[in-house]
């Protein structure tokens, strides 16, 4: 086999506290859907190191700026959502996709399956995708979504949040997530924050208040950096 | 700030408005006019009581029919095909299903010079799935399955789980359910 077919790449292996276990019967959902026997470890092959490069042909200017993706300026609190999305080693990830999805400043989703009585707001779709530049550097400006009750258990609300997707570079290094933002009382009530048991751990998906992101006259600034699985140094690589 | 990747969450109900509305969603994981045999993938997502998951959201990324990726870090030399980019996502839908369009990709380099079984990666999201179910789809019947270095890894009662069945009475069609829990339950791997 040619040598370059065997380049020894792999990616680092998450510290297992670090990332929610997928039994968590707190929250209910994951009693039917998640798997209990153990996961078999995959050694990476080209099939892991290699991932889809995706998003890069079709995004408009309007696509990060989810206040004017309608004729009229959403309702809320217009916010700055900025970050750098680097690697575990502290690279930037440059180019890759950044898609977020979102609630309505009442807390309310435009999606079919969203029952929760609080106002639609016709200039507010919640949905936004970008790329990170050459330094791995993100923005979008929306406005803060609002909490929402759910029927996880009674009196159940999720803390205001906003989801995240990355691909970054490769198959492993796909990740969904959700940002939360400081000070946000429902935080210790809620299953699926509290479903990552380390603490440290925990903290990275809280968004930090940022007086420099902040525009005078106009909108709150808050940053958010998102750290991806880095690759293994290894003798082969250069 | 210690540089520790950030833990997973659930893509929750509304991913669709992210990731699987109007232009977001990708059936053609390979275009008509692909290199390669044809393969009509149509997959199910169930839960542990058997029920379909009509929140759950599937993506695909496989190898062209040469089994060379169209990523940078696939220094083989094998030409690319425009056609096939190799990357689906699909949510599914009220009956847990969502069908991609590919063809059956090539065989591609494992480690320790074998090579693997014609495959495709897979990961499996939806709500109350925290962290992304990574699995594989190999090819019921295919020859080279029993010299895959990563099937050779899956103890031998659970394979059956990873297999993709052709339809017996349409050409090219194939099924692949996906168990996230159960008795059936699908293989999944720490990728």
């Amino acid at each position: 086999m040619p040598k370059e077919m065997t380049r020894n790449i792999t990616y680092r292996r998450h510290d297992p506290n670090s990332q929610p276990t997928s039994l968590h019967p707190p929250y209910r959902a994951t009693i039917r859907r998640a798997p209990r026997k153990p996961l078999i470890v995959l050694p990476h092959t080209l099939s892991e190191i290699t991932g889809p490069v995706y998003g890069h042909d079709d995004i408009a200017e309007t696509d990060s700026d989810l206040t004017r993706q309608h004729a009229g300026e959403p309702l809320g609190e217009r916010i700055i959502l900025t970050g750098d999305v680097l690697d575990d080693g502290g690279r930037p990830v440059p180019h890759t996709l950044v898609e977020i999805w979102q609630a309505n400043a009442a807390g309310r989703y435009r999606h079919q399956m969203d029952e929760h009585p609080a106002p639609m707001d016709p200039n507010f779709s919640g949905a936004g995708r970008t790329l990170t530049d050459a330094n791995g550097r993100y923005q979008f400006v929306t406005i803060k979504p609002g909490a929402y009750p759910w029927s996880n258990h009674d009196n159940a609300w999720r803390p205001a949040h906003i989801h995240f997707s990355l691909f970054g570079p490769a198959f492993a290094t796909r990740l969904v997530t959700q940002m939360y933002f400081p000070g946000d009382p429902l935080l210790p009530y809620d299953p699926i924050f509290q479903s990552v048991p380390d603490e440290n751990a925990r903290q990275r998906l809280i968004s930090e208040f940022d007086l420099t992101t902040t525009k005078p006259d106009w909108a709150l600034g808050f940053r958010f950096d998102i750290i991806l699985r880095g690759r293994e140094a290894t003798p082969f690589e250069a | 700030m210690e540089p520790v990747p950030i833990p997973s969450q659930t893509v929750g109900p509304f991913f669709h408005l992210g990731c699987t509305a109007a232009t977001r969603s990708v059936s053609d994981v390979a275009g008509p006019n692909a290199k390669g045999e044809r393969v009509r993938l149509i997959c199910r997502v169930l839960d542990g009581d058997g029920q379909p998951v009509n929140d759950a959201m599937i993506e695909i990324w496989q190898a062209n029919a040469d089994g060379k990726y169209h990523h940078p870090d696939d220094l083989q030399e094998k030409a690319l095909d425009p056609d096939c980019r190799g990357f689906g996502r699909l949510a599914t839908d009220e009956n847990g299903t969502c069908i991609f369009e590919t063809i059956k990709p090539g065989r591609v380099p494992g480690n320790m010079g074998k090579l693997q079984a014609p495959h495709l990666n897979v990961s499996v999201f939806g709500r109350g799935i925290l962290r992304r179910l990574p699995t594989r789809i190999y090819f019921a019947a295919e020859a080279s399955n029993s010299e895959d270095p990563i099937l050779a890894l899956v103890p031998e009662e659970r394979r059956n789980t990873l297999m993709a069945h052709p339809d017996l009475h349409s050409r090219g069609h194939w099924h692949f359910d996906v168990h996230l829990s159960g008795e059936d339950e699908t293989v999944f791997f720490d990728v």
